[in-house]
């Protein structure tokens, strides 16, 4: 079948930090349009793995293909540009730059504009400022932040600036979005709304999505499949009800065999 | 209305500048002109140290580098002869109109600027700024020793006065407008997210590398640019000219109107040139017992710098641009729904 070729196929991949095993043989298979959680204890290597599959550090050993590119060694930028996504775990805006601002620097990974339409202010430069524009406020609505165009990004309450990096994560037209704790620091509520945006993603704009989540609330609810991570090591792979019975999870969560 | 704008401003400045080369006498004309050339070199130094965040201390060399090629290229044969024999005979021969070689200074100084800026750019923070001043140092040394180039720490006088007002306020306005333009774009805000958070920028698709290297060759062309008209005007050059003290006064001017706004460079710069001229006739106004107090105008320029640092450190304009600040002032008597959003910002900088 075509349509279950991977979109991500990660294989062996581990990282180790001066002898300590951060990442070790992990693998992963990603049909397209699918959405699974990775869980685990702190220190777990779980945004080792976003770190690793984003090209922010290099890995000791292994390999990923995205979409049928090697991308084991590509720097972030060029990841981006392929297609894959990420928030950070400790929100990373462009603090001092407005909302809208943010966005557009999203957009413009796929726009280019010469230096000659800019100096000139020929017409593809006006156009290409509108319609990043345009799409910057097009994205905005979509997450509910159109109210908070022009404001500073570190201005917004906590929980918005966390949608907000979601936003300028879609600006850059992933297939694949890596969220890393999105529900970190929430409440219940925020973290309801936060959790039917996700699926909302997911089911209309057809991403595949990789979730690093401690809300089992939240992981259980909208994954379809989910990975447990404890020392850096894949302990646990299933659907949610096969994880939370599963003797290995609950030790490495509880400390004892369940 | 908008696509007139730029017209206006050019008719507008270039009228005025006009007038007062007719007008004003040798002495105002002089310090007009100063004022442009160092708006030049504090808009384009902004373009590094305020909008991609690499806080260099180059600037002069590129300066340098500008008003040599542009010495050496107007001079005429015949002088050249005289001052200059043991130039290449091609160099000797060779006698430019002042645009061109203006030119050919940006681009040299570009060339210098992407060649040293390939390995230093590499570096961040205080290393970066260590290592522009290195460059800084290079560029002076090589000055001062090329003999039969630049005549050593001589120099060279005697240039052809060519830096008129037209010409300062000409290449001021296409300074001024160029990085405008760029800095309201998809490059500056690229510089920009660089600046904010480096990390963030690359995993948005951020060219990062390349987008520091084109903030800083493209400050060093109008850097160069300025050295040319300086060299033009003074009419005499020396190694010593381009010294770390016209880079600080450059630093000065961009930090105290503020890093990361065009306009705010544009008021440090003209702030930073007339008060040190306005405050040299109160030296001499204040005799005491028939002695000029000499050095009264440096003291009262570094005192104005520590409280600008200590009650608004980000700078007069901090990073928002004139015309920002006067739409916020007329907008916010029709619509102060704005104003908290604007306030909060403020209030999270300033903790």
């Amino acid at each position: 079948m075509p349509g279950s070729l991977p979109l991500l196929q990660v294989r062996d991949l581990s990282k180790s930090f001066r002898g300590v095993q951060a990442l070790q043989d992990y693998r992963l298979d990603l049909a397209p349009g699918e959405l699974i959680g990775v869980i685990g204890p702190n220190g777990a290597g779980k945004t080792t793995l976003f770190n690793l599959l984003t090209g922010v550090i290099p890995p000791s050993h292994g390999r990923i293909l995205f979409n049928g590119y090697d991308i084991t060694h590509a720097s972030p930028d060029a990841i981006c540009r392929t297609g894959i996504a990420r928030t950070f775990q400790n929100i990373r805006l462009f603090r001092r730059l407005s909302v809208l601002d943010n966005v557009r620097i999203g957009l413009q990974t796929h726009h280019h504009v010469r230096l000659h339409q800019v100096v000139l202010h020929l017409p593809g430069f006006t156009s290409h400022e509108r319609s990043l524009e345009q799409q910057a406020h097009a994205l905005l609505d979509l997450l509910n932040l159109a109210a908070y165009a022009d404001a500073q990004a570190d201005a917004l309450p906590y929980g918005l600036q966390r949608r907000l990096e979601i936003a300028v994560a879609l600006a850059t037209r992933p297939r694949l979005l890596l969220l890393d704790e999105p529900a970190a620091g929430m409440n219940p509520t925020e973290a309801e709304e936060l959790m039917r945006l996700i699926a909302r993603l997911h089911s209309e704009l057809g991403l595949t999505i990789i979730l690093i989540e401690h809300n089992m609330r939240v992981v259980m609810g909208i994954c379809q499949r989910i990975q447990v991570l404890n020392y850096g090591r894949l302990i646990a792979e299933g659907q949610p009800e096969e994880i939370q019975q599963d003797a290995r999870v609950l030790e490495a969560y509880l400390g004892v065999a369940g | 209305m908008k696509r007139l704008l730029p017209v206006l401003w050019i008719v507008g400045v270039m009228g005025l500048a006009a007038l007062a080369q007719s007008a004003l006498n040798d002495y105002y004309q002089r310090v007009l002109a100063v004022i442009a050339i160092n708006i030049m070199l504090a808009v384009s130094l902004n373009l590094t140290n305020g909008f991609s965040g690499d806080f260099s201390l180059g600037h002069a060399a590129f300066m340098a580098i500008g008003a040599y090629t542009s010495a050496i290229l107007t001079l005429p044969a015949r002088t050249k002869a005289i001052v200059l024999p043991d130039l290449p005979p091609w160099l000797g021969q060779v006698e430019l109109p002042f645009l061109i070689a203006i030119l050919i200074g940006c681009a040299l100084a570009g060339l210098v600027a992407f060649l040293v800026g390939l390995p230093v750019l590499r570096l961040r923070g205080h290393y970066l700024s260590v290592a522009t001043l290195g460059l800084m140092v290079i560029v002076q040394v090589v000055a001062l020793n090329w003999q039969p180039i630049t005549r050593g720490a001589r120099g060279i006088s005697g240039l052809p006065p060519l830096t008129t007002l037209l010409w300062a306020y000409g290449l001021m306005l296409v300074t001024v407008m160029v990085i405008w333009r760029i800095v309201h774009s998809s490059l500056g805000r690229a510089m920009m997210a660089v600046r904010e958070d480096e990390l963030a920028a690359a995993c948005r698709g951020v060219r990062v590398f390349r987008t520091r290297l084109f903030a800083f060759v493209t400050g060093a062309l109008f850097a160069s640019a300025a050295g040319a008209l300086w060299a033009h005007l003074i009419t005499a050059i020396t190694p010593s000219s381009f010294s770390f003290l016209l880079t600080f006064n450059v630093v000065a001017m961009v930090v105290i109107g503020g890093a990361g706004s065009v306009s705010g460079s544009v008021i440090g710069a003209v702030l930073m040139t007339l008060l040190p001229e306005l405050l040299r006739r109160v030296e001499t106004a204040l005799a005491i017992g028939g002695q000029p107090l000499y050095g009264l105008s440096q003291i009262v320029i570094a005192v104005l710098m520590l409280l600008v640092m200590i009650f608004r450190p980000q700078g007069l304009m901090g990073r928002h641009e004139l015309i920002q600040v006067l739409a916020g002032l007329s907008g916010a008597r029709n619509k102060p729904s704005s104003a908290p959003a604007e306030l909060a910002g403020e209030a999270q900088r300033v903790a």
